[in-house]
Formats: C-alpha cells, sequence, structure tokens
C-alpha cells in the first residue's frame, strides 16, 4: 500500500473517529458510569496525594518524619482494601464514553489485573515497613511502588 | 541524420550502460559499512559494566519477549512488535543461543550490527533499531555490552519477519537512507558541564529519546532542528511529548525522581512505553538520571 493511500486511510479513520467521539459526547452519559468514572479517579487522586507525601520525603523536599510517613502508608494499605467493583461498571472503558482512560482490556483481562493489583499490595506492604524505619529505607520503597503504578497503568490506560 | 550520433541502437545501449553504472556507483556509495576491524583494539571488555550500558541503552525493553517482567537475567528471545508508517517490525532474537540469537556471531558482526545497522550477512538493517543512536557509542561501551549481551540466557525462539510492504522492504533502499539520516554527529553541541556531556551521551548515543520524543519526515528520518519536541506516536493514538523547557517545567530533581520511580509531580505515574524505559532508568546510577536531567534542563528554547 502507498503512503498515500494509507495517509488517505488514516485521514478517514481519523474523520471517522472524531464524528463518533462527538456523538459520544454529546450523547447522554448515564449518571451511574459517569459516578463511577469519577469514583475511580477520585480514588487514584488519594493514591498521589499520599504518595506526594512520602515522595516529598524521599525527594529532600520535605524533612523526613516517621510519623507522617507512616501514616501514608498507612492510608495507601487502607485504600488497597477497598472494594472497587462498583467503579468499573460495563460500559464505562476509553471509547464507550468520554472522560476516561481506562483501556477495555480491564474487562476482558480480569486475572490480569488481580496480578497487577497484588503487585501493588506487595509494594505497599514493603513501603509500610519501610516508612517508619528511616529515610534511607522509605527511598528504597519508592521504585517498587512506582512500578507498580506504572506496571497498571502501562497495561490498562490510554496513553495520553 | 546518422552520421555523428552513431546507430540509434548504440545510442540504446549507451544510455543503459552509463544507468547500469549509475546504479552501481549508487549501491557502492550507500553500500552497508560494517565497523573498523580495529574497533576493539586494546579494549578489555567487562561484562558487569556491560548491564549498565545494557540499561541505558534499553535494550530489554524491545528484546525481551512480549509481556516479561524484568529480570537480572533478562531473556533476549525477541517478539514484541513494532507499529510504524512503513509496515511492523518485530524485534529479533539477540539472545546467546548460536542459532537462534547471535551467539555465533563475531564482536565485530554484533558490533556491527548495533553500531553501524549492517546485519551478520552484510544487509542494511532497518532504523526501528536505533542504531541512529548507537554510532555515536564509545567502543568501550559496545565490548562491555557485548560481552554482557554472551553472559545472558540462550533462547530457541525462531525471528519474525518483519511485516513491511513494497518499496520499504527493499533493504538495498536503506542505504540511501542512511546517507541521508545516518550520522555520527551529535544533535546538540558540546558543553562545559561535565555532567550536560554525560546526559548527552546517555540521550544521544545510548538511551535514544530522541526515536520517539521527536518527530519524523515522510521518510522516517527525526528531525533534527525539532530535536525532543514531541512527536505524534508512531503506535497510533496520541503525541509523544515535548521534553525540552519549551514544555516540560519540571525541575532536575522533578526528572530524576520520575526517571527513578515513574512518578510524576503529581504523582501519577509513567505509562505506556515511557514504564518500559523506567525499568531501564531506574537501574542506572543516581548520578546517570542526574546527567539525564541536566542534559534535559540544558536545551535550548525554540522561538515559538
Amino acid at each position: 500500500m502507498s503512503v498515500f493511500s494509507k495517509a488517505i486511510i488514516a485521514s478517514t479513520t481519523a474523520i471517522v473517529l472524531g464524528f463518533s467521539g462527538a456523538v459520544i459526547a454529546e450523547s447522554h452519559v448515564d449518571p451511574m458510569i459517569a459516578g463511577a468514572i469519577k469514583a475511580r479517579q477520585a480514588h487514584m487522586q488519594l493514591y498521589a496525594h499520599n504518595l506526594g507525601v512520602l515522595g516529598a520525603m524521599a525527594q529532600d523536599k520535605m524533612a523526613y518524619d516517621a510519623a507522617a510517613a507512616t501514616a501514608a502508608a498507612n492510608n495507601l494499605a487502607a485504600l488497597i482494601t477497598l472494594d472497587q467493583m462498583s467503579y468499573w461498571p460495563a460500559g464505562s472503558a476509553a471509547g464507550e464514553v468520554d472522560g476516561t482512560r481506562a483501556l477495555p482490556a480491564i474487562w476482558t483481562d480480569f486475572p490480569g489485573v488481580m496480578e497487577k493489583a497484588g503487585a501493588l499490595g506487595a509494594a505497599v506492604t514493603a513501603m509500610q515497613a519501610a516508612a517508619g524505619t528511616d529515610l534511607d529505607s522509605l527511598k528504597g520503597a519508592m521504585g517498587a511502588l512506582g512500578g507498580a503504578c506504572g506496571g497498571c497503568h502501562q497495561a490498562y490506560r490510554q496513553s495520553n | 541524420m546518422t552520421n555523428g550520433s552513431g546507430h540509434p541502437m548504440g545510442r540504446w545501449l549507451r544510455i543503459i550502460a552509463l544507468l547500469l553504472v549509475a546504479t552501481g556507483v549508487g549501491l557502492w556509495v550507500t553500500r552497508p559499512q560494517p565497523v573498523d576491524a580495529t574497533l576493539f583494539d586494546g579494549v578489555i571488555a567487562d561484562a558487569g559494566r556491560g548491564a549498565t550500558v545494557f540499561a541505558a541503552a534499553g535494550c530489554a525493553s524491545c528484546h525481551t519477549a512480549p509481556q516479561s517482567e524484568p529480570s537480572e537475567q533478562p531473556v533476549l528471545a525477541g517478539g514484541r512488535s513494532f507499529a510504524s508508517p512503513f509496515g511492523t517490525f518485530f524485534a529479533p532474537n539477540i539472545s546467546s543461543d548460536p542459532d537462534f540469537g547471535i551467539g555465533s556471531w563475531t564482536d565485530r558482526q554484533i558490533a556491527s550490527a548495533i553500531m553501524r545497522g549492517v546485519g551478520r550477512n552484510g544487509e542494511h538493517l532497518f532504523p526501528a533499531f536505533p542504531y541512529t543512536t548507537y554510532v555515536r557509542a564509545e567502543p568501550q561501551d559496545m565490548a562491555d555490552l557485548i560481552a554482557y549481551l554472551r553472559s545472558l540466557p540462550a533462547a530457541q525462539t525462531p525471528n519474525r519477519p518483519h511485516d513491511v510492504g513494497f518499496p520499504f522492504n527493499v533493504r538495498l533502499s536503506l542505504g540511501g537512507w542512511k546517507m541521508l539520516f545516518f550520522n555520527q554527529r551529535y544533535v546538540t553541541p558540546a558543553s562545559d558541564d561535565p555532567l550536560v556531556m554525560r546526559g548527552r551521551y546517555l540521550v544521544e548515543a545510548l538511551g535514544h529519546c530522541g526515536e520517539c520524543h521527536t518527530a519524523r519526515n515522510l521518510l522516517g528520518g527525526t528531525d533534527r532542528s525539532a530535536w525532543l519536541r514531541g512527536a505524534p506516536n508512531p503506535a497510533g493514538q496520541g503525541t509523544i511529548p515535548d521534553i525540552t523547557p519549551n514544555r516540560l517545567t519540571w525541575s532536575a530533581s522533578d526528572i530524576v525522581a520520575y526517571l527513578e520511580t515513574g512518578f510524576t509531580p503529581e504523582f501519577d505515574s509513567a505509562g505506556g512505553e515511557m514504564a518500559e524505559v523506567i525499568k531501564n532508568t531506574s537501574r542506572l546510577p543516581a548520578e546517570d538520571r542526574q546527567a539525564i536531567a541536566a542534559y534535559l534542563k540544558a536545551l535550548p528554547v525554540s522561538e515559538n
């Protein structure tokens, strides 16, 4: 296929996708789905906030405080115990509804999702032990935590 | 009028001869050129140091099997696919297996593939393999890397042929491509700051950040005038961000933390291909992450 015909196909596809995107945006979004998307994004925000406390200490932007670090790690541990089933209703994937980058693979690869969740659990548990020990331990536990977040985002979140 | 211009048949023969000569010269000029036989003279390879070169050059991100997890002993079986406007490329097996991998290649053959894009049989390799970056690598680093590659496990996985259509599948034409877009010159000027210089080496000779973060022209050559200023995602959706100070406003320590943990300053985390990159940069010595950050912060801000 020539570059030219590929370009035509690509631009036609872009126009069709853009059009269907506009149709979705204008259609009525089920409030239950809209609420679920808000809930899971808020959940992610709670991770980010607590990671921010640990990260600020790890990057020497905030003085190390064993109690505050432990509290942040415990919050992460509490967050991962929440049952998220209602966050992810069918029909709330990217491509089905606007305002989310959650890939359809989340709904088709449940074992994969659980495996990634397990990796996050292990990293959070390690951070709970490290956070109150000393700053070097905390710094050492950040990488695995980042890797666990990235593992899920790589597989199940649409790139920007 | 037959006098002077000779027999008409003779004129055609001359034109054909001329075309053949021109083609021959063209093929000669653009022929695959391996590295000098003396490249590794006096170089003593250290496989241990090669592990760091391996991480800095990001080899595992492409050459491990799809879905594999990071490992101290990565199995470089190949098989990952890379979509592009020219077709889909499949990373080859570069494990130490003598039949399926590169175990029976000489050091010079391996270095020629990495640094010149020349295969074992003297053929041009597709620039999906970033030899356009590795051409700037130090021979010592390459010797260390090759020693490290030889120490890794063997995999009996056959290579999958690239799915590239005409005319891009004509490897001879890659000689012309190389003439246009392949050279050893660094993109950014030398700096007085040794940290920036180390960063330049890591980014422009090993890390191949520019392969994704720099836009390409119609023939797939990177646009050096828009170095690291972002590009469309070759795999389709979305864009790859500008990482010059034009757009990237993170502090050097933000960049360092990102390259180590994958966390952005907002404590979002890297996804997509960048999550693969973090698996490599997190293995580098801390000073190397600082060097990359110093280099990025020192990039020029464009007019527009």
